[in-house]
């Protein structure tokens, strides 16, 4: 197991609960979708794996390390090999493409060099190699608030690929895009799965992206996991339950999948 | 409903316009304000001003001696703007939401950063004449101190409204805490930044003639020497001089900042 998480609870105030006992494991290599609705915590529970939130309760093992209890040293370590993409791409618009994806980097630097942005030349060329993969070799110099939001999001991914990361964390990466550049990113994403060995865990709005590219999907409603398991097993009651509706209300084009 | 929320709109209106009115009023009887003569004394003022508050010839041979003290002024509010830039960044990266170490930190650098701000640049002046007598450095720490609270402010926003996204991809990374603010923050609130100082250096040059009169430095020593002593024509040329450098100034920011944004 790559990443275990037991019993993990975020509570905000008093009586606030974001997400109560939630348990599940992925596999190296696997490739995870969360659905649910707006506020159910998907975001919250991506956050808590790498500790953008800390979690209140629970324990998280992420590669045979304890995440919560980790210091800040350790903690280093551990999201230097968990990239994370955004819905709103969070590059340094004034910078370039390539300085943006050199970012990836600073994990493994001294603060100094940080500071300085002092990178090796083979991080650059590795830079380069992941743009030419990802089809943005016409743009390694341009500032990166001149690209489409689908370019965008392919320096983000590029950001945390040179990351060598073992998983990436990516928190709605097509909720901004249009149809075309999100088949691009979720293919992108599919192959970095396959081909990589990378793991990811990826929240998702469209049920039906999710049930194409995923090889398991978790359901998650009112901060609880409500359902986890293959993408062929998930019946469409089963995903009114996790959006907690009625048969019939949601906008649901399964493709055919139960049409047999 | 609809009705109601528009004659609502026009009765809150009317009265905050009442008030005013009100206000103004009663501000008039209580300072015993001649409404009349002040008006009748506008062309007075005016025709005043165009009979000896104009340079004539023997004034422009002081010229050479203004322009000096005026070279002394931008100096100086340079100076005092550019390096309580420094002071500011440091600060407003402390104080700031997204970037600030922690509550604590983030209380302390804002409150001092507000005490420097609500003091104004000539009470500034005032206090600092006692430490540093009349001399170029009560001027320049006046506008020092000014500069620094104000540019904190300012900084402090910029950075808690422009940066707070790529910070948090850079966290994620594993990426140091100054090589955040090296590597996100600082670049992405650097025309900001540079706005702001630019900015800065206009109204201290402004302020600068100010603290000269308090301070006996630079052009506002000038104008108040003049003006003493009786001589309009000359106190006149430096009033045009003043607005002349500032005019310059603000001309060649805003270029700079077409420039860089």
């Amino acid at each position: 197991m790559l990443l275990e998480l037991r019993q993990v609870s975020k509570q905000y105030g008093m009586n606030t609960k974001a997400l109560s006992d939630i348990d599940f494991s992925v596999k190296e290599g696997e490739f995870v979708s969360i659905i649910g609705p707006s506020g159910a915590g998907k975001s919250t529970l991506l956050r808590c794996i790498n500790r953008m939130i800390e979690a209140s309760n629970g324990e998280i093992i992420f590669d045979g390390a304890n995440v919560l209890g980790s210091n800040k040293k350790e903690l280093k370590m551990i999201r230097r090999k968990i990239g994370m993409i955004f819905q709103h791409y969070n590059l340094v618009n004034r910078l370039s493409v390539i300085e943006n994806v050199l970012h990836g980097r600073l994990g493994y630097k001294s603060t100094i060099a940080g500071v300085l942005g002092l990178y090796q030349e083979e991080e650059k060329e590795q830079a380069v190699k992941l743009l030419q993969i990802l089809g943005l070799e016409d743009q390694i110099y341009k500032r990166a608030d001149q690209l489409s939001g689908g370019q965008k999001q392919r320096v983000g991914i590029a950001r945390a690929l040179i990351q060598s990361p073992k998983m990436l964390l990516c928190d709605e990466p097509i909720a901004s895009l249009d149809p075309n550049a999100s088949k691009i990113i979720m293919d992108h994403l599919r192959s970095i799965s396959t081909k990589m060995g990378i793991t990811i865990l990826i929240n998702l709005h469209q049920v039906e992206v999710a049930l194409k590219y995923s090889d398991r999907i978790i359901g998650v409603n009112q901060g609880r996991v409500v359902y986890n398991g293959s993408p062929d097993d998930l019946t469409e009651e089963q995903i009114h339950n996790i959006y907690g509706s009625e048969v019939g209300e949601l906008i649901l084009d399964l493709g055919g999948k139960h049409a047999g | 409903m609809q009705g109601d929320l528009f004659a609502k709109k026009r009765r809150d209106s009317l009265v905050f316009f009442a008030l005013l009115i009100a206000i103004t009023c009663v501000s008039i009887v209580i300072t015993k304000y001649d409404v009349e003569k002040g008006f009748t004394s506008i062309p007075k003022a005016i025709s005043w001003a165009f009979s000896n508050f104009y340079p004539n010839e023997k004034s422009l041979e002081k010229l050479p001696d203004i322009l000096l003290k005026l070279k002394e002024t931008v100096l100086i509010s340079v100076a005092a703007a550019s390096v309580a830039s420094l002071f500011a960044l440091l600060f407003a990266i402390f104080g700031s939401e997204t970037t600030g170490i922690n509550g604590f930190m983030r209380k302390i650098t804002r409150g001092i950063a507000t005490l420097f701000r609500n003091i104004d640049v000539s009470a500034w002046a005032m206090i600092l004449l006692f430490s540093f007598g009349q001399s170029a450095l009560t001027g320049y720490f006046a506008l020092f101190f000014g500069s620094f609270g104000f540019l904190t402010r300012a900084f402090t926003e910029a950075i808690d409204e422009i940066s707070s996204s790529s910070v948090e991809a850079l966290q994620a990374t594993g990426a140091s805490y100054f090589a955040i603010i090296f590597q996100s923050v600082i670049p992405t609130c650097l025309p900001q930044i540079i706005s702001w100082v630019l900015f800065m250096i206009e109204t201290n040059i402004r302020s600068a003639t100010l603290v000269g009169i308090l301070t006996g430095t630079g052009i506002g020593f000038a104008f108040n020497l003049y003006y003493k002593n009786l001589n309009y024509h000359t106190a006149s040329l430096v009033v045009i001089v003043v607005v002349v450098a500032i005019m310059i100034i603000e001309n060649l920011s805003n270029y700079i900042r077409r420039v860089i944004l």
